[in-house]
């Protein structure tokens, strides 16, 4: 017997807007390290060297992103499935590894109208010029923490943590209600129990 | 909403931080050579100027690292801020 | 009657729209507000004054006017809004208010939201100054954000019939306008009031975008949004508004302020009477009296109260009829309702309408929220910017500047400063517009009030506050204005004192024989205009108010009935009703299966927190009261942590998985909380430490699987674990398989049974919950609720932080020095110990209390006293009780409590009022249930 996987936005998948998806199940690992230079070539990317940004590469775990997170402090993005092989493989530098790839779900935004739905939430300029493909901050969307992406001209990665991704959706499907992005009427969360 | 500028992630809303009080109170290297009023002294009291202030903040929901800042109390203003283990710049006040 | 011109404007005279106000149907036309629509049927009496019932009109026509106070009934029931700022639509339904509105009872269906906005130079107010000044900024590549209040930029212009660069102004500002919207990076924002500037170039500014619309309103856009700006650069130019002069009687209908005259007949094409008399302190008000005359109005008196009439004006004003009267002031007025004469000298001049000009005060609200210094200027009487701000510039009217000329001229230096400061450089030089206008109005005089009767001399028409109520104040000592604003409440009102304000510090000046430099002008505050809690509240209402957290297994929670208790944001089963039980039943229910069958429950909110690195041992040594780095690998501790006050903060378990790794647990509320204080030890007092800390709380669903058949149902599900005592210890954990996927199994519990803790990724946490259910199911398995897991734990003795505990209690008060080391030299806390505070033998200590009578439950937080009756007050009280519940295995109810000396007084009788009554209590030890620990092994 095999449990079956089942992500947090899994119920959500028919009603996110059009230009919304979750990417679930990636392997993420929290990364601690003052010598990044050796994990990066395990991992064939090399490391953010400015903070609120990211770096994209591709070695033996196929396409890995390592996200700046603080001083020191990484996520190591891959596809899924790979987060017990990439674990053994940094375990072998200086620093400390965490396998948080359930820690955190992903959603990928894109379209025209993108940088306007998130800006009804966060308060970071997501002008291309201030910020540009490449950036990656940890910020407050509306009431909850992200880390935000900037992967192309019109398309942002959110990460969110998973007991949050379910408002998380919420929120979006109501931020994109002007835009003409959703079929029908807005979901403004689940039905909650009552004490 | 004031600005914070993080000494990593640059200016951010102030809602991303933590206030943590006055800085450079220091841990005693020895709390059992202390008297209870010297412990005291360490544990509840600090300081409440008017003008510069030197408190530690942490951008929680950001890079979640602790630094300085040199506030004045008068007006929100922060003068300065500078990484731990860095020595108060000096302010005009 | 109809007042509306045959032609002017800016309305749209094809389009007709009906309203009704008080009940009376009328029309107008787009374009108009309903105060324009009214007056063009010759309706002045909106309201009625909120103290004394007086009638009460229109005094200006914008967003300054402190009378014109109407409820919206349609399409949702709105108070306290401005006839003047209303925009007419079809089916508008409106009341006159006396002074005070109605809150609906109903939800407003309408969607309210909020955007962030960054621009390098925001530009407040798009008059001429303005339009200049964001051109300015525009054409030297910066992103601007240009704001106004009003449906159409032009400001000022929109109320003249003034000529620029020999073309009407509309023109003028129409080609600024369309440059400005094609300009990438500028957002221009009608309908938009700047209410609020704060710190670090923060503006929050309030756009209406469908109140225009009424019931073509599209539901899915939203009504009103707060725009939260970040700017680098400001400029203000945010005019001036004409200020009235006060004499008795000065509040009826017809009575109004000269410059909105001008902007009714100009921009609605509306005539505000048929027989009008100026009374004015300057210029302005001569343009007034000459273009109302010219259009058709009978204007038979301007009183000026300057010794001397402007000769040209006055030449102007002669060859068109209209007598100027120097030298004189008008000292009262008479109408039943709306002014039917006005007295001047003695004499009752009749008219409908008194237009009335005493000066002009430029709008330094947002300068002054800036934390800009405010100067008296004596020439205008009025308040202007006294200082140069950093990145604030002031231009235009804003200054106290009134020369067109002039205004435009500042509003493009600044807006060329602003986009310097910003980085940029200024590019060419806008045009500067030349007007045709004959009105200056620096050549005024400064003249609070008339003298007369001062219980009916209004300096705040809104609050209905006289001349009168001032001196009175001053009368009483009061100097300050601030302390005279909330004696008289002067400029407390929606209108925040826009027009009464300066008046108001003129008047207590000259109460008080000083200069109204001399005096602390009051402080401006955010809003500058009135903004709904709708708006304010924007899309955080309803299940978007606070996020509510969930765990993988939730949705099995939903579909099993389970009732949710909010423990911090966390969405937690409570209990499980089935058919027919409530709270009580259901819960002795899952009671009775975790203590003799199986039971299990969603842990996964517990914190959890991953400590890694050579050094985490001795730092989790320093965090928690006993000794961490002893522990061995494959062990689990429990530990309580202490802050530097030796109060506990929280508790939880610790397993070592590694010789340089841990996972820790923490209670559900305090795991942010915890991760920051391991934190700030780690980056502020000992970064020398090589230890990192990563919350994996979100990764793990957590289960714990409780009772005597709990390892039935584990060996069931986890084919590769030896389940046997010997094998699989108390307070160990195994790393296995369960349901097919990698889990970690502990062997903890929370309630004294046997029990274990199963956790697998979140994304596994529904499945192996089904997969227990029903491995469990010949057992009878029944998931338990947080209720349940707190009668279980009390049951045992164990305390919950945050219920036992209040942060002033001890590991040693809860009765667990066990947990305390006293080997290691110092922890966090420890040296708070040995404090005399900490020592007394008469601190509140944690015990159990049975009630004398079995079946009486005591409330959580009464209080407990000695006596068996109630003494006279005050009464020492003993301490309160923390947990109270009915109990399955004890067959009884049963409470814990923090009572002073507790431990010394087991076997005591206490007693607990609970309404009227004392009920009295045994204290005895705080574990109730199993003393002897034989239920753990199974």
């Amino acid at each position: 017997m095999t449990a079956e996987l089942v992500s947090p936005l899994a119920a959500w998948t028919s009603r996110l807007p059009s230009t919304v998806s979750e990417r679930p199940f990636l392997s993420q690992l929290t990364v601690r390290s003052s010598d990044t230079a050796a994990m990066g070539s395990v991992l064939g990317v090399a490391f953010p060297s400015r903070p609120c940004t990211f770096t994209e590469g591709s070695g033996r775990f196929g396409d890995v992103s390592v996200l700046w997170l603080g001083p020191d402090e990484y996520l190591v993005v891959a596809e899924p499935g790979l987060q017990v092989p990439i674990e053994e493989g940094l375990r072998a530098c200086k620093g400390s590894v965490v396998d948080t790839s359930a820690q955190r779900t992903t959603l990928v935004l894109e379209g025209p109208h993108v940088r306007d739905v998130l800006a009804h939430g966060c308060s970071v300029d997501l002008h291309p010029a201030a910020a540009p493909v490449g950036t990656c901050v940890q910020t407050l969307l509306a009431r909850t923490g992200i880390i935000l992406q900037v992967t192309g001209a019109d398309t942002f990665t959110l990460l969110v943590r998973s007991s949050f991704a379910e408002y998380l959706a919420a929120w979006l499907c109501d931020a994109s209600v002007e835009y003409g992005l959703l079929g029908e009427t807005p979901v403004t969360g689940r039905p909650q129990g009552h004490r | 909403m004031q600005l914070i500028p993080c000494p990593w992630c640059g200016p951010r809303e102030e809602a991303e931080f933590h206030y943590g009080g006055q800085a450079h109170v220091a841990y005693p290297s020895d709390p059992s050579a202390l008297s209870d009023e010297e412990w005291a002294q360490y544990v509840f009291f600090r300081d409440n100027p008017s003008g510069p202030f030197a408190e530690r903040w942490s951008h929680s929901a950001g890079c979640r690292r602790w630094f300085n800042a040199v506030r004045d109390t008068r007006t929100h203003d922060l003068l300065a801020v500078y990484r731990v283990g860095e020595p108060m710049p000096e302010v005009a006040s | 009657m109809n007042f509306r011109t045959p032609t002017g404007g800016t309305i749209d005279r094809n389009t007709l729209l009906h309203f009704t106000f008080n009940g009376e149907g009328f029309t107008g036309h787009s374009g108009d507000t309903l105060a324009s629509a009214l007056l063009a049927h010759g309706v002045h009496e909106i309201g009625s004054s909120v103290k004394f019932g007086r009638p009460r009109g229109i005094v200006a026509a914008g967003s300054e006017d402190p009378t014109s106070l109407v409820q919206i009934e349609t399409p949702f029931p709105e108070p306290m809004l401005l006839a003047t700022t209303v925009e007419l639509y079809e089916g508008l339904e409106a009341r006159g208010l006396a002074g005070q509105g109605r809150l609906a009872s109903i939800s407003d269906p309408a969607r309210y939201d909020a955007k962030h906005e960054h621009c390098d130079v925001l530009v407040v107010g798009a008059g001429p100054a303005g339009l200049v000044a964001a051109l300015t900024a525009a054409r030297s590549g910066a992103r601007v954000v240009l704001v106004d209040e009003q449906n159409q930029a032009g400001g000022a212009l929109l109320g003249v019939d003034e000529y620029l660069d020999d073309r009407p102004s509309a023109s003028w500002v129409a080609d600024i306008v369309a440059e400005l919207k094609s300009t990438p990076g500028v957002l221009v924002l009608e309908r938009t009031t700047a209410f609020g500037m704060y710190q670090d170039g923060f503006v929050l500014a309030l756009q209406k975008r469908t109140d225009h619309l009424g019931f073509a309103a599209p539901a899915s856009v939203a009504r009103q949004r707060v725009w939260r700006i970040r700017t680098k650069q400001t400029v203000l130019t945010t005019g001036a508004h004409e200020r009235p002069v006060v004499f008795p009687d000065n509040d009826r209908p017809g009575i109004m302020l000269a410059s909105a005259a001008r902007t009714f007949l100009h921009r609605y094409g509306v005539l505000v009477g048929s027989r009008a008399v100026v009374f004015t302190t300057n210029d302005s008000a001569y343009c007034a009296a000459i273009n109302l005359a010219e259009s058709g109005v009978d204007v038979p008196l301007i009183v000026d109260a300057r010794p001397e009439a402007p000769a040209r004006l006055a030449t102007e004003c002669a060859a068109r009829g209209i007598e100027v009267r120097a030298g004189q002031v008008v000292t009262g007025t008479e109408g039943e309702g709306r002014v039917t004469g006005v007295h001047v000298a003695g004499a009752t001049v009749a008219c409908d309408t008194l237009l009335v000009s005493g000066g002009w005060n430029p709008v330094v609200s947002l300068f002054s929220q800036a934390r800009g210094k405010l100067r008296y200027d004596a020439e205008l009487g009025a308040f202007v910017p006294g200082e140069e701000l950093g990145s604030v510039r002031v231009a235009g009217s804003a200054t106290g500047e009134l020369d067109l000329a002039s205004c435009v001229r500042q509003g493009r230096e600044a807006g060329s400063a602003a986009v310097v400061a910003a980085g940029f450089s200024s590019r060419g030089q806008v045009p500067l517009p030349v007007s045709d206008s004959r009105c200056t109005s620096r050549s005024g005089l400064v003249l609070w009030r008339v003298p007369g009767d001062e219980d009916t001399s209004f300096v705040d028409l809104q609050r209905d506050a006289t001349v009168s109520d001032v001196l009175r104040a001053t009368g009483a000592g009061l100097r300050s204005l601030e302390h005279i604003k909330r004696y008289t409440t002067i400029g407390t009102a929606h209108d925040q004192g826009k027009t009464s304000g300066m008046i108001a510090a003129g008047i207590v000046a000259e109460a008080l024989g000083v200069e109204p430099a001399d005096q602390r002008p009051t402080t401006f505050r955010p809003p500058y205009t009135s903004v709904s809690f709708a708006a304010l509240a924007g899309r955080d209402r309803g299940a978007l108010h606070d996020p509510v957290r969930v765990t993988a297994i939730h949705p099995w929670h939903v579909a099993h009935g389970a009732l949710f208790e909010n423990v911090g944001q966390w969405k937690r089963p409570w209990y499980y009703p089935q058919p027919g039980e409530d709270l009580h039943t259901a819960v002795l229910r899952e009671c009775r299966a975790a203590r003799s069958g199986v039971a299990m429950m969603d842990g996964s909110t517990l914190g959890k927190i991953d400590v890694q690195g050579s050094d985490a041992g001795k730092f989790l040594d320093m965090l928690y009261t006993n000794m961490m780095s002893t522990l061995k690998v494959g062990r689990i501790r429990y530990g309580v942590m202490c802050g530097v006050d030796g109060m506990v903060i929280d508790d939880g378990t610790v397993i070592r998985v590694g010789e340089e790794r841990y996972l820790v647990t923490t209670t559900t509320g305090n795991a942010a909380k915890i991760l920051d204080w391991m934190e700030e030890w780690l980056q502020t007092e000992w970064p020398h430490l090589d230890v990192h800390c990563t919350s994996v709380t979100d990764h793990w669903a957590t289960i714990p699987l409780v009772g005597p058949k709990s390892r039935d149902v584990l060996a069931a599900v986890a084919p590769d674990l030896d389940v046997s005592n010997e094998a699989f210890e108390f307070m160990t954990w195994r790393d296995t398989q369960v349901a097919g996927v990698p889990a970690r199994v502990c062997r903890i519990s929370f309630s004294g049974e046997l029990a274990y803790e199963i956790n697998v990724t979140a994304w596994h946490g529904l499945a192996v919950w089904e997969t227990l259910m029903a491995a469990g199911a010949p057992f009878g398995i029944t998931p338990y609720g947080t209720e349940t897991m707190h009668v279980l734990r009390a049951e045992k003795g164990y305390p919950i932080i945050g219920q036992e505990t209040d942060a002033t209690v001890t590991p040693h008060d809860l009765g667990m020095s066990w947990a305390v080391s006293k080997k290691k030299p110092d922890f966090i806390g420890k040296r708070s110990f040995a404090r005399a505070e900490n020592q007394r033998a008469d601190r509140k200590q944690l015990v159990g209390l049975l009630p004398v009578d079995p079946s009486v439950l005591l409330p959580e937080g009464a209080q407990i006293i000695s006596s068996d009756h109630l003494p006279e007050p005050p009464v020492r009280m003993l301490g309160h009780v923390t947990s109270s519940y009915p109990s399955a295995a004890l067959g009884r109810t049963f409470a814990l409590a923090l009572v002073r000396s507790g431990h010394s007084r087991i076997g005591e009788t206490l007693y607990v009022p609970v309404s009227d009554a004392l009920v009295p209590v045994t204290v005895t030890d705080s574990v109730l249930y199993d003393k002897e620990g034989t239920r753990r092994d199974g």
